[in-house]
């Protein structure tokens, strides 16, 4: 089936997410949309799903035009979409999931639980996916759960795929088994639109790719361009993908970890057992996919959640006992997570977000009084330091870009003499620019003396920041490893593998990913 | 009373071993406390020696008759006293050992402990009406039941309805005034669902298309409805109660056979045709909800509407049907207080059972036969201390008429273990 679409529109108010696309994917092809985060390319998606009706263009289904007013129309048409966040209810079984809005019945309106169970196995067993119809969603890992996704759209006799950032939450590993189950698709004739702004799978698995940037085409360009090639087409300018840094100087371990172990609400252990050390003037990069304990280990040195067993100490003191306020004025600085809800407080101005955490202290306060002189002088230091690209320091913050709001955090939680910096996916949702900014800023509160605790779930993240990585796979740190280590290796140890037997897989050569081969390509 | 919690084998580690989690003592007390309170003050001290309690099963025209049941009051108490202390110890033992017992625990003990209380109750008045006693909890369970399963099917679909009380007592003015009107009790039973689902419309303009918390907007409708009801009832109704307010009773439809058996038959089956619709209600909503194509999509747009929507389910239009639907089914339940029971409408005469049923559907964990038994717990605990306090026993009937409000508070406190709502619950759910 051949897709096209012809100068897709589509504005938010007076934003328009997507100018004017252009977009063709030929029968069987893997066609790879590329952009940065908030380039559009997800607008283009649910628009093109039924999901939004685009305000002008049209889309063109083996050369004839189509409306679709939902979901349902896109999914009759013969399109599936496999969403970044996936569409799955955490409590159904998989053949719950399958069934949900194509139900199979008798009886009248009885579900037919059978019948889409048999068609789970039917899908399962053609691709060998091993995906049990009656396992509940919410104890399946990512991937199974994106295969369940993918079997949804196939049971739908999808014809043409769209795949939205699929990898992010995979390991490397998982992805390699993603773009082998993509390929086999394509050999049965599925085409298959994938979005990401990774370029390295771009490069591996595309047949096409089509770069958008800031909601506009800004051109086509063939797998075998390189990697600085597509970023720069992506980006709009010449970017380094890595950061330069010096060596490390590291001293003192200043950060002891011991035994701590962490279990949540409903008794999970999320964090196991672990010992670290952290060094004053070294960043210690926390590597695994999403979910291994890794926020939860951050949560618990600033205070936010209370170990079951263990302890945490800071300069030879143990922080047990010690809350949030009290850890921060000891020099803890924090980026949270999700910086939408945890890291700013939307509705307040982007000087105020400034002074979060702050507020109380001198010079900022007097007594009871805040000192707006004081605060608004130190914010108008603060965005000419960090660049902060804003109209006015008494705007909301929201209405800055993610980006420009990462900056602010930053500023807020480095603006102070730090003794420990701990920084959770610190530049999560953040464009190249942003993103280059944000690791310059670490490395200079780490050369600076501070050690750096940095959380994030991007393996080239961790590379380009850590002096060491330590992996974590189901609440337990895997290993420690030196920042040189092969990405083969860690992807083996984020999937639980242990460091040695991860080291001699690698070197006998039977566990090279398609990803990193991708790499090592001549550009 | 109690259930297990649902949560997969808590503390596993990854190489399986557990992990020493603190040790929870909230059941061994509660249980200790119970035992000690039997074995002690109701066997012991209890003022009970050389009396005896008899336990009367007969109700008239049974298939065959139960013998009445005579025990000597005090050895029976001190008796099951023992057998309750014994539970309490192996319920700490297996405390330590971090264990929880099976869900025939709990329910053996407050069954033991119960026959325990009665019998000590009775030793001064010497005679316990089983059959009565079980019969005046069903029929205190009817309006409760129906809340609960209106709040459950509003639930499940992802809209919180704390307007069950209005409902009830909307359905409850309505069927009295629409059966005095026409002369006929059925007629009200038709009426009733319309009150119910009026109020649920009101509901879901605000909170669907408006987008208003869906827990103050129901707080309002329950003003609305008693200020509205008040009105009525002091003005229209008390003005010509012969042609507004006239009582009339659904008649008792005994189903042959099943109303013979001893106990259960003139429990379960000597009612009138609303109780039956009752079961039928619940027994449907049971098979809809977890095997129908209905109950998949109400599943579904309660727990994650975009999942939903991506499959081209109507996720508003489905919660407006579902909230309608639930309203009716209170509605109904409100009939019991004016036809079902053959009273006139009085004011404010749901009295919170809209909200214990709330409670009822929390601790039945959203499904309905989970909230059926929560219901039935509730409509006994108040049936009993009514029984009590106007069989005048040693426990002074403020006391009594407390109970169900204990029961509620202890049921949904400490008691219902993991629950999970469905995890869109309140949230309204906006395309862009």
């Amino acid at each position: 089936m051949k897709l096209e679409l012809r100068g897709i529109t589509k504005r938010f108010g007076t934003f328009t997410a997507n100018d004017s696309i252009d977009l063709v994917v030929e029968p069987g092809e893997i066609h790879a949309l590329l952009g940065e985060n908030g380039a559009g390319k997800s607008t283009l998606m649910n628009t093109l799903y039924g999901l939004y009706a685009p305000d002008e263009g049209e889309i063109l289904i083996d050369d004839r035009p189509t409306t679709f007013s939902g979901p349902g129309d896109a999914v009759a048409a013969g399109i599936g979409m496999v969403h970044q966040h996936f569409m799955l209810v955490p409590v159904f079984t998989v053949a719950e999931s399958v069934a949900l809005g194509y139900e199979p019945t008798k009886g009248g309106s009885l579900l037919d639980l059978g019948q889409a169970r048999q068609k789970v196995r039917d899908i399962s067993a053609r691709f060998g996916f091993h995906i049990d119809p009656d396992a509940v969603i919410e104890d399946l890992p990512v991937g199974a759960q994106q295969r369940v996704e993918i079997i949804k759209a196939l049971s739908r006799d999808a014809k043409i795929l769209i795949l939205d950032e699929p990898t992010a939450v995979l390991t490397p590993q998982e992805t390699d088994e993603l773009i082998e189950i993509m390929r086999q698709l394509k050999s049965e004739g599925t085409s298959i639109v994938f979005i990401t702004h990774k370029l390295r799978e771009v490069r591996a698995i595309a047949d096409g790719i089509t770069v958008i940037r800031r909601g506009k085409v800004v051109g086509e360009a063939s797998p075998e361009s390189s990697e600085s090639e597509l970023a720069g087409l992506m980006v709009g300018r010449d970017v380094h993908l890595t950061t330069d840094k010096k060596p490390a100087d590291p001293g003192d371990a200043t950060l002891l970890i011991k035994d701590l172990t962490v279990v949540d609400r409903v008794e999970q252990v999320v964090v196991d057992d672990v010992n670290l050390e952290v060094r004053r003037g070294e960043i210690l990069a926390i590597a695994g996919v999403d979910g291994n304990g890794q926020s939860e280990l951050a949560e618990a040195i600033i205070g936010l959640v209370e170990p079951r067993a263990g302890s945490i100490s800071l300069d030879g003191t143990d922080l047990a006992g010690l809350t949030v306020k009290q850890r921060l004025l000891r020099g803890i600085g924090f980026v949270p997570e999700d910086r939408s809800t945890d890291g700013v407080i939307a509705s307040f101005t982007i000087q105020e977000n400034m002074i979060l955490d702050l507020y109380d202290q001198e010079p900022y306060a007097k007594g009871l009084q805040l000192q707006p002189a004081v605060i608004r002088e130190e914010a108008g230091k603060r965005v000419a330091e960090y660049d902060i690209r804003l109209t006015s320091i008494d705007d909301p913050i929201s209405t800055l870009s993610g980006g420009n709001q990462q900056k602010v955090v930053l500023s807020r939680e480095l603006g102070r003499p730090l003794r420990l910096l701990v920084a959770s996916q610190p530049t999560r949702g953040l464009d190249v620019g942003s993103i280059e900014f944000v690791h310059k800023r670490i490395i200079a509160e780490r050369d600076s003396g501070t050690p750096c605790v940095i959380v994030s779930t991007e393996l080239d993240e961790a590379l380009n920041l850590a002096d060491r990585i330590a992996v974590m796979y189901r609440g337990r740190v895997v290993g420690i490893v030196p920042a040189d280590t092969p990405r083969d290796v860690l992807g083996l140890m984020m999937a639980g593998v242990p460091q040695d037997e991860a080291l001699a897989r690698v070197e006998d050569g039977s566990a090279a990913t398609e990803i990193s081969a991708a790499e090592e390509d001549p550009a | 009373m109690s259930t297990s919690t649902q949560t997969p084998a808590p503390g596993t580690r990854l190489d399986g071993a557990a992990l020493r989690s603190p040790i929870d003592w909230k059941y061994p007390i509660v249980y200790g406390v119970l035992a000690l309170l039997t074995l002690v003050f109701m066997g012991l001290l209890g003022g009970s020696s050389g009396k005896s309690t008899t336990f009367s099963f007969a109700a008239g025209t049974d298939l065959f008759s139960i013998p009445p049941l005579t025990v000597a009051s005090q050895p029976t108490v001190i008796a099951a006293g023992i057998v309750l202390v014994a539970m309490a110890a192996i319920a700490t033992w297996l405390a330590t050992k971090r264990e929880s017992p099976g869900i025939w625990f709990p329910v053996v003990f407050g069954v033991l402990f119960l026959a325990a209380f009665l019998t000590w109750a009775g030793a001064d008045t010497g005679r316990i009406p089983i059959t009565p006693l079980l019969a005046g909890a069903l029929a205190l369970s009817v309006p409760l039941i129906f809340g609960a399963m209106c709040g459950l099917v509003g639930e499940r679909s992802g809209i919180i309805n704390i307007a069950i009380e209005g409902q009830l007592l909307a359905g409850a003015f309505l069927a009295a005034v629409v059966a005095s009107a026409l002369k006929n009790p059925y007629a009200g039973l038709v009426a009733a669902p319309i009150a119910g689902a009026v109020v649920a419309v009101i509901l879901t303009f605000f909170a669907i298309r408006y987008w208003v918390d869906q827990i103050i907007i129901g707080v309002v409708l329950n003003v609305l409805v008693v200020g509205f009801t008040n009105f009525m009832f002091s003005t229209v109704l008390t003005q010509n109660p012969e042609m507004w307010n006239a009582r009339q009773q659904l008649p008792v439809l005994p189903i042959p056979l099943l109303g013979d058996i001893p106990v259960l038959g003139p429990v379960l089956f000597r009612q009138s045709i609303l109780v039956y619709l009752m079961y039928i209600v619940v027994a449907v909503l049971y098979v809809a909800l977890f095997h129908s194509k209905w109950g998949l999509r109400t599943r579904a747009i309660g727990e994650h509407p975009k999942a939903a929507d991506t499959v081209g389910i109507p996720v508003n239009r489905n919660r407006v049907i579902n909230t309608l639907i639930a309203g009716g089914i209170a509605g109904l339940g409100g009939a019991f207080f004016t036809v079902g029971s053959g009273l006139a409408f009085g004011k404010e005469m749901s009295a919170g059972q809209g909200f214990i049923a709330l409670a009822a559907m929390i601790l039945g964990k959203w499904n309905p036969v989970g909230a059926v038994f929560a219901a039935l717990l509730f409509g006994f605990a108040r049936n009993l201390g009514n029984t009590l306090s106007t069989m005048g026993t040693p426990v002074p009937s403020d006391l009594l008429l407390m109970l169900p409000y204990i029961v509620t508070i202890f049921a949904v406190a400490g008691f219902v273990g993991t629950v999970r709502a469905p995890a869109a619950n309140g949230k309204a759910y906006a395309k862009q």
